[in-house]
């Protein structure tokens, strides 16, 4: 399963990642378990490394995490019958930018048997990759540790490279992100906004330019699917 | 508040508030948003945020910032030839690595 393999990676970059910031092995594994979605738990894990606030970990999830409603309010239409309500309620926690993807590409409707067959290995392979990614940031060499650290941020720049050179819109909240994330950071009177919400400020701010210059195309016969 | 607990009950937070984002719609919704410029808010929020995170944290992951510099030069180019994901992750973690080794 393709998506499974995928997650083992990225999952164990996270892992490495949360081991850097010396945050339990336990909680690690925790917030993969509970959370399965990469960019929300590194915000996260920043936030939980350095004691954060509860307000600045529910802000910043919502933020973050806004484009599962979109996609959870389009599963909603797709799913059939077989999803009862306590079956919808199990079914949401696993709603993945890749899972909806992949269950929004199928022509037919979703029936449970294939959406929990579809969700189980990315899950545990979420799950194992954390794991192995938090033990081996522990006991590798540090400069071993230290070249893995870039590799969660090297895995975003290969999610939002592509689409920048292909949509001018992309492109365009791509730089206007980098540039306000990198003001938050070296301009001196506004290094005082931890990072959580500099995030938040940065998302919200771009997101709101970029659909008023740039507002998305319609899509046509996708819309009753 | 001990610390451990602050984490655990932190990550008990937002563990719900991420499931209440997924749920509140498949399992209470039936309409789809048909606003056009809320629409595209959401469509851009992903890419606005990656890149929020990303710079300038990535100059400094990996303990020093010129071997930082040229992971995220040769993960740019990796990801123009629209390599997967793990072959961009992989060239860039070579890329620190070798570079650690030369400076």
């Amino acid at each position: 399963m393709p998506i499974g393999l995928g997650y083992l990676s990225v999952s164990f970059a996270f892992g490495v990642s949360a081991s850097i910031l010396q945050v339990p092995l336990l909680i690690t594994l925790l917030i993969s378990m509970t959370n399965l979605t990469s960019a929300g738990q590194l915000a996260g894990l920043e936030i939980i490394a350095n004691l954060g606030t509860f307000i600045e970990i529910i802000l910043t999830q919502l933020i973050i995490n806004s484009r599962y409603f979109l996609m959870s309010l389009s599963l909603s239409q797709k799913v059939d019958e077989s999803f009862t309500f306590s079956k919808r309620l199990i079914a949401s926690a696993f709603i993945t930018d890749e899972i909806f993807a992949v269950a929004h590409s199928k022509p037919q409707k979703l029936n449970t048997a294939y959406y929990f067959g579809l969700v189980i290995l990315p899950y545990f392979g979420w799950a194992l990759g954390t794991l192995l990614g938090a033990i081996a940031g522990n006991i590798l060499p540090t400069f071993i540790v230290n070249a893995l650290g870039i590799a969660l941020y090297a895995m975003f720049i290969a999610i939002i490279v592509p689409p920048a050179t292909k949509e001018i819109g992309v492109l365009f909240a791509v730089l206007l992100a980098t540039g306000v994330s990198c003001a938050f950071y070296f301009i001196p009177f506004l290094q005082g906004v931890s990072t959580g919400i500099a995030i938040i400020i940065t998302a919200i701010l771009v997101s709101l330019i970029t659909a008023l210059i740039f507002p998305i195309k319609e899509e046509g016969g996708n819309e009753n699917g | 508040m001990d610390n451990n607990l602050k984490m655990f009950l932190l990550v008990l937070t937002m563990a719900g508030i991420t499931y209440v984002i997924r749920a509140i719609p498949l399992t209470f919704f039936r309409k789809k948003i048909n606003n056009k410029y809320l629409r595209s808010v959401l469509y851009y929020i992903p890419y606005a945020v990656l890149s929020a995170m990303t710079f300038p944290y990535i100059f400094y992951s990996t303990g020093n910032i010129y071997t930082a510099l040229v992971g995220t030069v040769v993960a740019l180019i990796a990801s123009l030839t629209k390599r997967s994901l793990i072959v961009v992750a992989v060239l860039s973690c070579l890329a620190v690595l070798i570079m650690g080794f030369i400076i």
